[in-house]
């Protein structure tokens, strides 16, 4: 069914983030940072993943999940030390669980040996203490699974999990346990508790399933249970979430009063418990807390199996069934780990489908080309004689602008989430190639627009599975030549103005230019004769087919790489390139708008054309004197400003575009910063003023035209361009070389009365 | 002008005794010049009266330029351009057909909208092999209605891959300047 479907993808998600919470904690662990908070986050994560994977029935996922959380729950325990081997068996298991989660998400079956490794040394590694941690360890796998999740009754949840008949069965279960429970004969004489459960409504409206905390707690050892069904009302007055059955279990176990306490853990606030130790021992007084303890200990082990229980429970599994639209979701939903919130920071969050932010993003473009529209209107007026028009405008763009601030702050989302899947990446790849390379990370909280982080993950791959393949030496090869055998990748993120810079570094040995040039040359990607300044060289392995690995490993050396990566992050509105220091290792450094929606700009007159310019371009804007302005070479004028050269560039004949100023005393000079820090002067007619422009795609439609980064919306229903500087710098940068002089002047002077 | 929406019901087949496939095609038709083309009808988003665009730097003749079609920045390129012809010199008489190819939508400037025309699959005859039409390599094929010819513009053929390329393969001349470096911004 499709809600099942649904609450599979919320699964999934969930999964995602708990995956990479869970990579962030390991990253601690891995380097001693951790603590037993860092173990508990691990071990509940895993609960989570495992509790949902249950509900599903991807068998798989809980039998491994439940091995590694026996494991886990050893170490935060203390009875297993954490050494530097079991944390990296932790790690890799997390590996193992990702894959699982990935493959049950696909659909796909991963051969049993993906996990067979791992489960064993978990398992050896639980043995190291006498803890048998496979439940079933007799059993062949399949079996193991069915008698975990069948023991409950006689409808599996298991094998009806992908069908929507889950849902009653799920409804029907709270009455199961009881007889089967009962049977187990109490063993040894170890400490005997009384749990008293009572269930509230909430526990069922978030989804929780007491079936699966009384076999958790039925794990613990001997067990009688005992259903009280005497609050179930009339079938007619049955509300389908309500909570109506307690219960009450004595357990006898050695594993303390803890123990039980935690399989409550995820329920404990929106249920009534009470654990009072029946026999307790000389030295604890245990029971001083449980009040009513005397009045059940007389209970007799063995007696009252919970005869009436079962009719009156079933009563409530029929409507349920019944009324399958209500609480087929409550079952269902079982997968999300809500149980999970009673963890101690409480983030106050709701989930919400994409498409309605993005609708709502839409929306607030449109508000502000509307307002523009408005204000362009009332510009004639006369603000005097229409002082509340003038401050309602004000007051309207101020909201507006707030507003799409919030929006925009819906959408961001920190990088942390995709680098999260990187510790992973760097730790496999090291091991493929038998390196040993460390990654630090930081900036993590940096936030970005969705879209990007989106689209982020697979250029960061490319580019780190780059350093690791190409850059990292092998441990011989770098203390040969005086490093230290661990190789470091860096990757931070950064916000710097209006953009975001992530940076990838490593301290390998850099480009090798020489083999880049004769790689270039022999797949005649750049002509024999051809001279390149060092960052040309090193910026031509972005050129598509472009691969210098001498044998093509799986790793990287496909020559499908670094061009992708290029076109990825420029169909974003980024910029990538590298720096090298030959010995001493390499950076990408990727630049990214901040959101791929709104900027604020400049409107810009030239000839007879406007253009807007990014404001977080802009430095500042004068109208140089003509001793400021320098001729080199009788080709590129400079323009001198506070002891700083800066290269004028016409944008009228970047562009060629009739009737632009061709004086720079006469016209505007527009000093811009680009990304390589580099500055350049950019000459326009005159400025019209700022405004805030709702970025629209050029590409939907049309190809990249170089100069131009994206169109936006004017005021007036015009669609005016909105400039890269880069590109123009790039345009500049190759016409200098063909346009004879600069007194060559390319537009009519005819023209300029026009303008 | 008028005469938005795609109509439906173009395209709709029938068979003959002999078992054969009729299907029929309609085709907006609209003149350049003097010459008359078509193209079909399910293509067609809007027909739309010529409103100033913003020009694109740097791009071919053809290209000429941007429109705003409600929030959508919609590239219009010149017909009479295309066909090596000089550019239009757009009055408020003439028109634009907005398009859809390939997923994305374009607008052409056409001097006038003359006529839907509804025709058999088979009427279609392919375009005789002359080398002076090599370059138009667009054309599907050519109809006659009564004593008109109309050329079928295959807009697939016409938009395939780069917008640019298929600008620049047209021979248009690019406007005054250097042209380098336009489309291969990647």
């Amino acid at each position: 069914m499709d809600d099942l479907a649904q609450f599979k993808q919320t699964f999934f998600a969930e999964c995602e983030e708990l995956l990479g919470d869970l990579e962030g904690h390991l990253m601690a662990l891995q380097s001693g940072e951790g603590d037993n908070n860092t173990l508990n986050a691990v071990f509940r994560a895993i609960h989570s993943i495992k509790g949902g994977a249950g509900a599903f029935g991807f068998d798989r996922l809980v039998n491994f999940a439940h091995i590694f959380e026996t494991v886990l729950d050893l170490m935060r325990d203390g009875r297993l030390e954490p050494t530097p081997d079991s944390v990296l068996l932790v790690l890799h298991c997390a590996d193992i669980l990702s894959d699982l989660v990935k493959a049950a998400q696909n659909g796909t079956e991963l051969p049993a040996e993906h996990e067979n490794e791992g489960r064993k040394s978990l398992i050896d590694l639980a043995a190291t203490v006498g803890v048998n941690a496979d439940p079933h360890a007799a059993d062949d796998e399949l079996a193991a699974l069915d008698a975990q999740l069948a023991a409950g009754g006689p409808d599996a949840l298991a094998e009806a999990a992908p069908e929507p008949a889950a849902a009653p069965a799920a409804a029907s279960e709270p009455a199961a346990p009881a007889p089967t429970a009962a049977a187990e004969p109490a063993k040894a004489p170890l400490l005997k508790y009384l749990v008293k459960f009572t269930p509230r409504d909430a526990l069922y409206q978030r989804a929780n399933e007491p079936l699966i905390l009384i076999r958790e707690l039925k794990e613990l050892g001997g067990f009688l249970a005992k259903a009280d069904a005497e609050a179930v009302p009339a079938l007619d007055q049955i509300q389908p979430e309500g909570a109506y059955i307690k219960w009450e279990f004595e357990i006898e176990t050695d594993k303390g009063e803890q123990a039980i306490r935690d399989v409550f853990e995820f329920v404990i606030d929106d249920c009534q418990l009470e654990v009072a130790c029946l026999n307790p021992p000389a030295a604890a007084p245990a029971a001083a807390e449980a009040a009513p303890a005397e009045t059940k200990a007389e209970t007799p082990a063995a007696a009252a199996p919970p005869k009436p229980a079962a009719p009156a429970a079933k009563a409530e599994a029929k409507p349920a069934g019944d009324g399958a639209a209500t609480a087929k979701p409550a079952a269902a939903a079982a997968a999300k780990p809500e149980g999970a919130g009673g963890e101690a920071k409480t983030v106050r969050s709701i989930r919400v489908d994409l498409d309605r932010v993005d609708k709502l993003v839409n929306m607030v473009g449109e508000l502000v080309i509307t307002h523009a529209m408005i204000a362009q209107q009332t510009e004639h007026l006369h603000a005097d004689q229409h002082p509340e028009l003038a401050n309602g405008l004000a007051e309207l763009s101020h909201h507006i602008r707030d507003l799409q601030e919030s929006v925009m702050a819906m959408r961001a989302q920190p990088v942390k989430s995709v680098f999260a899947r990187l510790p992973r990446l760097v730790r496999e790849l090291a091991m493929m190639t038998n390196k040993k390379i460390r990654l630090d990370m930081s900036g993590e909280n940096t936030e970005i627009d969705k879209t990007v982080i989106e689209q982020l993950g697979d250029p960061l791959t490319h580019m780190i599975r780059n350093s690791c393949d190409h850059g990292i030496e092998s441990p011989d090869d770098r203390v040969a030549v005086g490093k230290s055998p661990e190789g470091v990748i860096h990757v931070s993120a950064d916000q710097r103005g209006g953009r975001i810079v992530i940076e990838i570094t490593d301290d390998g040995r850099g480009i090798n230019r020489d083999k880049v040039m004769k790689k270039a040359i022999e797949k005649k990607l750049i002509a024999p004769d051809a001279v390149l300044s060092n960052e040309e060289i090193d910026n031509l392995i972005f050129l598509p087919g472009f691969s210098t690995a001498d044998t093509v490993s799986n790793i990287s050396g496909r020559g499908v790489g670094m061009d992708v990566v290029r076109q990825n992050i420029q169909s974003l509105g980024g910029r990538v390139h590298i720096q090298s220091r030959p010995g001493q290792g390499s950076s990408f450094i990727l630049t990214l708008p901040l959101t791929l929606a709104v900027l604020d700009g400049m409107v810009l007159k030239v000839g007879i054309q406007s253009y807007i310019l990014p404001l977080a371009n802009i430095v500042e804007s004068l109208r140089p004197e003509p001793d400021q302005i320098n001729v080199v070479a009788n080709q590129s004028e400079l323009l001198r400003i506070r002891g700083e050269y800066v290269p004028l560039v016409y944008l009228h004949r970047i562009f060629k575009v009739p009737g632009g100023i061709d004086d720079p005393t006469k016209a505007l000079v527009i000093i811009v910063e680009l990304e390589d820090s580099s500055k350049m002067g950019l000459v326009v007619d005159e400025i019209i003023g700022q405004q805030q422009v709702v970025i629209k795609s050029l590409e939907e439609n049309f190809d990249p035209i170089r100069g131009v980064g994206a169109a936006t919306i004017l005021g007036n229903g015009r669609v005016s361009l909105i400039l890269d500087v880069a590109g123009i710098k790039h345009i500049a940068e190759n016409e200098t070389q063909q346009r004879p002089s600069p007194q060559a002047r390319l537009a009519a002077p005819a023209l300029q009365a026009s303008a | 002008m008028a005469s938005a929406e795609r109509p439906t019901g173009s395209g709709t087949g029938s068979t003959d005794h002999a078992g054969r496939s009729l299907r029929t095609v309609q085709l907006v038709s609209f003149t350049v010049g003097n010459e008359e083309y078509g193209v079909d009808i399910m293509a067609v988003r809007e027909i739309r009266a010529w409103s100033e665009t913003t020009p694109l730097p740097n791009t071919p003749e053809v290209v000429r330029g941007v429109i705003n079609m409600r929030g959508a920045i919609v590239p219009i390129f010149d017909l009479r351009a295309r066909f090596g012809m000089p550019r239009t010199e757009p009055t408020k008489y003439n028109v634009v057909i907005i398009v859809s190819v390939a997923s994305r939508i374009v607008g052409i400037l056409v001097d006038a909208v003359s006529d839907i025309i509804t025709i058999n699959e088979d009427e279609i005859r392919p375009m005789p092999n002359m080398e002076q039409v090599s370059g138009l390599g667009f054309m599907e094929g050519l109809i006659t209605v009564g004593e008109r010819m109309v050329g079928l513009i295959g807009l697939e053929r016409m938009f395939s891959g780069r917008m640019l390329e298929a600008a620049d393969s047209a021979g248009g001349k690019m406007l005054p300047g250097p042209s380098e470096s336009t489309g291969a911004a990647a």
